[in-house]
């Protein structure tokens, strides 16, 4: 660091000195590899969904939020009409998301990220949060991960792990029976990666949401760092 | 430089990129919504190219003695479900005077064979989940000789890749030797201890209860033996060639 970088230095912090957002370059790799993965699993699995639903109930995702090809191009293209497509593309996005997941859980648990991070969740700061945050007076500070969010986490992690074993379940019912069976069975196994979906959406619609209410949060996953920036924080004691 | 001009330039250049990242992520949704991507000929060769490696993946996955699960006689659903592409009424009706199974390929005889030729074979039943490739599955028993057992009497190559089938109503499909050769893979004679009904294959139909319905032919007229890989209906269509469950 150069003598003139280091005067500069005390303008740039701000008063609270946690109120950095830090993300390396490997997190925020897997974080966008990731989310391009999950997209792609859901919108083909929408697709996959529709062709015979897992629910009964008459329902069905529009066309257009599902990925696997318009469905009269791919028919003259290829004779069928995107069933085929949705598949191929929900197993290749498959090994992205198991591989690039498999990477970002390695790296969690070994960088301390997940236990300085998500840990420790106390059932006292958790309750106070989410008391505090639906009275929306939660604030976020860059940096640090409340309570809820720490849960929020946990959960959604969890909710992957649920939908990638049932998952697994539905593709190999022989191979990997045992897994089938721990999920109630073939045709319950895809009631389970279904609701393992709903939990996952329901994570990205709070997720992007608060994304938009705390943009910065997305300058620090993009570029990797920010911060409150000096002149609103603290400008008045400079 | 002063603070003031510094921070300026921070933000616009912050700015600008937020803008490319949005744009990038606008481009990710496309990926959702857009359904032309999906045709586009270099994305159809990378979908293709990722399902050769999930046969490889399922190839590795697959246990020569690992048994699908069996079932009841009470699990065996009554009213099981016609599939083809083609209405039922165009389903062929082969009959036994006409009919001869072919074999070709890496196979030393190469003699044909009659419905009563096959139906004398012994059999083995089996009560197993039909799973089909769009989500559904059905619980049915069929009856009929080991497919291993036929391709060794009749002095098929077993060191070959490849198995293939010829079928009445134009269908093809190929399966990997290792499932050719599963005890589970029989040549289905009969279903729910009848004859089978000519809406479901009559005279046989290849049973693999460790493969999804579409890699179970009907109305089989000819069984080759390969190493060069022969695709199938709606292998070359683009659902997964190995389609194992």
């Amino acid at each position: 660091m150069t003598a003139h970088a280091r005067e500069q230095a005390p303008v740039r912090v701000p008063r609270h000195p946690r109120a950095v957002q830090l993300h390396p370059l490997s997190r925020r790799l897997m974080h966008w590899i990731n989310a391009l993965a999950i997209l792609v699993m859901i919108g083909s699995g929408w697709r996959i969904y529709n062709y015979y639903p897992a629910l009964p109930l008459d329902f069905g995702f529009p066309d257009y939020l599902t990925l696997g090809g318009d469905f009269t191009v791919t028919e003259a293209l290829n004779g069928e009409d995107g069933l085929a497509n949705a598949l191929a593309w929900h197993f290749a996005a498959m090994w992205v998301l198991v591989v690039n997941l498999s990477a970002y859980l390695v790296v969690g648990v070994a960088s301390g990220h997940f236990r300085r991070d998500f840990l420790p969740i106390g059932p006292r700061a958790f309750l106070h949060d989410i008391s505090a945050a639906a009275r929306l007076k939660l604030d976020h500070r860059l940096g640090e991960y409340n309570a809820v969010q720490k849960v929020f986490y946990w959960g959604v992690l969890g909710a992957i792990l649920v939908t990638i074993l049932s998952g697994l379940g539905i593709w190999k019912p022989v191979q990997l029976q045992e897994l089938t069976w721990l999920c109630g069975g073939y045709e319950f196994a895809r009631v389970v990666h279904f609701l393992g979906m709903a939990a996952i959406v329901g994570f990205l619609v709070v997720h992007i949401a608060l994304t938009i209410l705390v943009p910065k949060t997305l300058v620090a996953m993009v570029f990797g760092r920010a911060s409150h920036a000096p002149h609103t924080r603290n400008g008045a004691a400079q | 430089m002063t603070r003031a001009s510094l921070d300026r330039r921070l933000v616009s250049g912050i700015e600008r990129r937020l803008f490319l990242g949005q744009s990038l992520s606008i481009g990710a949704l496309t990926l959702l919504t857009g359904c032309d991507i999906t045709d586009q000929d270099r994305v159809q060769q990378v979908l293709r190219g990722m399902s050769r490696w999930n046969d490889l993946a399922q190839a590795f996955l697959f246990g020569h003695q690992r048994l699908a699960p069996t079932y009841r006689e009470s699990d065996v659903v009554r009213d099981f479900r016609y599939n083809a592409f083609f209405p039922v009424a165009e389903a062929p009706q082969l009959s036994a005077a006409d009919y001869r199974l072919e074999l070709s390929g890496l196979i030393a005889d190469k003699r044909s064979w009659t419905v009563e030729q096959i139906q004398q074979l012994p059999q083995q039943s089996q009560i197993t989940r039909h799973v089909c490739v769009e989500g559904w599955s059905m619980i049915g028993k069929w009856s009929g000789p080991r497919l291993g057992d036929f391709l060794r009497r009749v002095g098929a190559d077993i060191t070959a890749k490849y198995v293939g089938f010829h079928c009445a109503d134009g269908y093809s499909g190929s399966i990997d030797m290792a499932s050719a050769l599963h005890p589970q893979t029989i040549m289905a004679v009969k279903f729910a201890d009848q004859t089978l009904p000519a809406k479901f294959g009559y005279p046989f139909k290849v049973r693999i209860p460790t493969k999804l319905g579409y890699k179970n032919p009907k109305w089989v007229t000819t069984i080759f033996v390969t190493n060069r890989f022969p695709g199938g209906f709606w292998e070359d269509r683009g659902y997964n060639w190995f389609g194992g469950s």
